[in-house]
């Protein structure tokens, strides 16, 4: 617990000296990402022993705040989130010290990396907080410092509204967050987390949990802030917020689940459901994307989905006593997140390599890559394969916990339980094709083909540190692939603590699917064996043969260009047409005049649905609704002052009669 | 034991090619043709293994390496599925999952090889493959979920062991529909009529071959060999629901499940002499057909 403290420590210092020397941006450079990297690395240090069994730590101080009380603790659960918190921060930090240097002239960096070290502080102390009000304050922390991470550019109009849209969105979410907590603690008298024990709310405190870290989770429709967040921050603080700070909801959801005791079957239901449309829906959108990063930003929305989707089998197992289901649901689950955080923060960093590289991500304009780029393109290529859940990478791991779970549920529940497990089966299985689609399109339109614009053509490949950054999340991708038992048999605390079944048979059943994972891995090996051997094959025989280079073959046409080429929108169109009863692309032509035309153009526009056409009513009818309330705003102090007096006086009235 | 179960693996390498064979004979039987030798497949890919190979100066390595990604996964998959009741070399529960998603790993590396070649028309065949191919995963997946839950078991090997008459007996209409569905997938993921026609002198209406159009030689045999065993191995599916496995008779069951193969190669003949390609925008339509059917399947099983 010391080492965590001391951790802390360091953020906080050295955010607080970058804001010292604010005027030298080499020195707040060297102080923020170097106090980040320092501090991660002590967090992690003080985490992998927890996580790997070791007895929780505890920490209860006195707190002068009203049921308030530093009350901390690290248990395997919290381990295991804080394991990619500390990992990306480490990393993202590293990459930020080089892809921030285009700004050294322009900007003061001082206050860019004193809220990204206080974004890590408060999300580790998020993750530890064991009172309502220390985790709620550390929230609240956590969204400003993310907020203010966001709005960097502030002088883009575009950046101004996505901070806007963020900081609305995370504060509808967090006053669920505050209604959940006065329940918990009008029920148990007190607002520490071991006070809370199952009770009879439980079910409307599922749901406030539900809305409120789904918010920040990003759970269809809560999602709206996301596509536009992330792609407004600095790649750095995009890999972070979608690889770690939109996990801290999942995390939110786990425990207070922990508190709710047994769960009935409908909770499990209700998180198949959203798992199935914020899967299908995020990868649909992310599919019609044509800005790399926005695309991105969706896919973190299907990922969340997938994620809820072995939540839900986990709960579909509690509630129906199959502790098999439970245990590899949740499994699932809880491992998409690490996975989710180690190949999300690889691909934004390496999306931002590409617009350091070629100053574009508009996937249209970019093409060719990677013979210019062969770091960016070889990680980003490794990252496509892992989200897109394929082996032998960590996606797929995951994604086949999930699976083993569902088919479990599938061929052993009774017909009310079975049902959702058959959904999960189908949906995961459309999303995998349409996530293997969409990932096709990105790195097959950026990386490879010709150039389709002068940025492209005269991209260059990024620094060391960068280059750094981007291999070691690479390899952490291939590192859980390859290691797939020992992963999942290092998560038996952690699920202990989740899914509150005796650590015994946790143990005993993440034994029993040992042969399905060593399995896999032994597939993987002989996978790349026989590649190997197949290229040492094609090589000795192509050694003696002629090999000639010649231009794509182009069906006869002799002047063929670069413009040419399948673009990411016409990629993508026969799907995006297919599901365009839900995505309601729009088209914008330029039609061609006359005999011999000359200029035509065609643009293709997808909004978010339920921004457009749910929050956006929304909120214009209730900003309609209160500006009949204007009147009482006027600026007049005076008035002001006695609003106050007159307030105090009823409160007073109220007090004593 | 372990001999035998190399047997399905053995089989599937040496008979493949012959599938694809079959098929062309049949074509040219119903067309009135003499047709070319049923073994011209592996003429073919012998033809081709002697040759150089010509690149264009638009690819990168993922050019070069998509084929080979291609043969080793394919021949990793081999040792997942059991055949004519021998088990497979690698069972485990949840090996179904392991079979699709590196078929799916098979297909992106086909994929990006295509978008390698910045020609317009690969980047067509490789938007529609994308398509087509999401779209039968879930079918896929209904269908095995559905089998799954009539055998009590997730893995390919009992999962088919289970497959018996008596399990024909009692749940009939159920298989009927699951073979239908998988033969929509079998015919999707090969690349056959009525989703995509392999003969085509027109590379605007192909799928698959559009997407090889630039590999030659080396690299072309790779391609043609590892698209003949997916030929095989999806053709499995589909025969080892219709032809059920008695438990004693070893080598009758492997003789039936030869046949059987033989049998999906002359009705895939039949489909193909028989019908047209269908336009693209209906093929999306057939597709969730096939889904439909193993959720009627299931729906069957779950009762």
């Amino acid at each position: 617990m010391r080492l965590m403290l001391v951790a802390l420590l360091i953020f906080g210092a050295s955010g607080l000296a970058t804001l010292c020397c604010s005027a030298s941006a080499r020195w707040a450079t060297l102080v923020g990402a170097g106090g980040a990297i320092l501090g991660s690395i002590l967090g992690l240090i003080s985490v992998v022993p927890v996580l790997l069994g070791a007895a929780p730590l505890f920490l209860h101080l006195p707190w002068e705040v009203p049921y308030g009380s530093f009350a901390v603790a690290l248990d395997a659960l919290s381990a295991f989130f804080l394991l990619p918190i500390f990992i990306l921060s480490g990393v993202a930090a590293l990459y930020g010290s080089e892809y921030l240097q285009i700004y050294w002239e322009r900007k003061s960096l001082g206050s860019s990396w004193f809220f990204f070290n206080l974004l890590v502080a408060s999300m580790t102390l998020v993750v530890i907080a064991r009172n309502g009000v220390l985790f709620l304050v550390a929230w609240e922390m956590m969204a400003l410092a993310s907020f203010f991470l966001v709005t960097f550019e502030d002088e883009h109009e575009q950046v101004r509204e996505a901070g806007w849209v963020y900081l609305v969105a995370t504060h509808l979410g967090t006053a669920f967050l505050l209604v959940l907590f006065v329940l918990l603690g009008h029920e148990h008298g007190s607002l520490d987390f071991d006070q809370f024990t199952a009770s009879t709310g439980a079910d409307a405190v599922f749901l406030l949990a539900v809305i409120g870290f789904g918010a920040k989770a990003g759970f269809m429709p809560l999602h709206v802030w996301l596509p536009e967040a992330h792609p407004a921050a600095p790649t750095h603080v995009s890999a972070l917020m979608s690889g770690v700070m939109i996990k801290t909801g999942i995390y939110g959801l786990v425990r207070i689940l922990t508190f709710l005791g047994p769960p009935p079957l409908w909770w499990g239901w209700v998180l198949c459901g959203i798992g199935l449309s914020s899967g299908v829906l995020g990868v649909l959108y992310a599919l019609a994307q044509h800005d790399l990063k926005r695309l991105l930003a969706y896919h973190s929305v299907e990922n969340i989905g997938i994620i809820a989707l072995g939540l839900g089998v986990g709960l579909i197992g509690l509630s129906s006593g199959s502790s098999t289901l439970a245990v590899l649901g949740f499994a699932g689950g809880l491992l998409h997140v690490l996975n989710h955080a180690l190949f999300k923060g690889l691909l934004f960093l390496g999306a931002g390599a590409v617009m350091h590289g070629a100053g574009t991500r508009e996937i249209d304009h970019l093409g060719g890559l990677l013979k210019r780029m062969p770091w960016t393109g070889l990680s980003f290529l490794i990252g496509a394969v892992a989200i897109s859940g394929l082996p032998p990478l960590n996606g797929f791991v995951s994604e086949l916990l999930i699976y083993v779970s569902a088919f479990q549920g599938a061929t052993t529940l009774e017909n009310t339980a079975a049902v959702p497990a058959l959904a999960v089966i189908a949906g995961l299985a459309l999303i995998g094709g349409l996530a293997a689609a969409c990932f096709a399109k990105a790195f097959g339109i950026v990386f490879l083909g010709e150039p389709r614009s002068d940025h492209a053509a005269h991209a260059h490949e990024v620094g060391l540190a960068m280059r750094l950054s981007l291999v070691a999340l690479a390899t952490g991708c291939g590192v859980i692939g390859l290691g797939a038992p020992w992963v999942v048999e290092a998560m038996a605390p952690a699920l202990t603590n989740a899914t509150g079944l005796p650590a015994d048979s946790v143990n005993t059943l993440l034994m029993s699917v040992r042969s399905t994972f060593s399995a896999i891995v032994l597939a993987s090996l002989v996978l790349l064996v026989f590649l190997a051997l197949l290229a040492s094959l094609r090589h000795r025989l192509l050694v003696r043969r002629s090999v000639e280079e010649y231009v794509t073959w182009d069906c006869g046409y002799a002047r063929p260009t670069s413009r040419m080429q399948y673009t990411a929108s016409s990629f993508a169109q026969p799907l995006t047409s297919l599901f365009r009863f839900l995505l309601r692309t729009r088209f914008h032509h330029v039609m061609m005049p006359g005999l011999f035309p000359r200029a035509a153009s065609l643009t293709t526009e997808t909004e978010d649905l339920s921004r457009v056409r749910l929050y956006q009513p929304l909120f214009i009818s209730i900003g309609r609704g209160l500006s009949s309330l204007r009147w009482v705003q006027h600026g007049q102090v005076h008035l002001y002052v006695l609003y106050i007096a007159l307030t105090l006086l009823v409160l007073l009235v109220w007090k004593l009669g | 034991m372990l001999i035998a179960r190399l047997l399905p693996p053995l089989l599937a390498l040496v008979f493949a090619p012959l599938l694809l064979g079959i098929i062309s004979r049949t074509k040219a039987v119903v067309a009135g043709r003499v047709g070319q030798p049923l073994l011209q497949p592996y003429y073919d890919i012998w033809k081709l293994l002697q040759k150089g190979a010509v690149y264009s100066s638009t690819t990168t390595w993922v050019f070069r390496a998509g084929p080979m990604v291609g043969l080793s996964t394919i021949l990793v998959v081999l040792a997942l599925l059991p055949f004519g009741g021998i088990p497979a070399l690698l069972a485990f529960p949840g090996d179904l999952v392991l079979f699709a998603y590196l078929l799916g790993l098979m297909r992106f590396f086909t994929v990006l090889a295509a978008l390698d070649t910045g020609s317009s028309f690969e980047g067509m065949g490789a938007s529609r493959e994308v398509t087509f191919s999401a779209l039968a995963e879930p079918a896929l997946f209904l269908g095995l979920a559905a089998l799954a839950r009539q055998t009590g078991t997730f893995s390919l090997s009992p999962m088919f062991e289970n497959i018996t008459t008596e399990s024909w007996i009692q749940a009939g209409p159920a298989f009927v529909l699951l073979a239908a569905a998988f033969l929509v997938v079998f015919l999707t993921e090969n690349a056959r009529i009525p989703v995509d026609d392999p003969t085509t002198h027109l590379e605007l209406t192909m799928i698959h071959e559009v997407m090889v159009l630039d590999h030659s030689g080396l690299d072309f045999a790779f391609i043609l060999y590892s698209s003949a065993l997916k030929l095989w191995l999806l053709g499995t599916l589909v025969v080892s629901i219709l032809v059920p496995v008695h438990q004693s008779a070893v080598w009758l069951n492997i003789a039936a499940a030869l046949a059987g193969m033989v049998g999906l190669a002359v009705f895939t003949g039949l489909i193909e002499s028989a019908m047209a390609r269908l336009r693209l925008l209906h093929v999306p339509q057939l597709l969730i057909g096939a889904s439909v059917l193993a959720t009627l399947a299931l729906v069957l099983v779950l009762r």
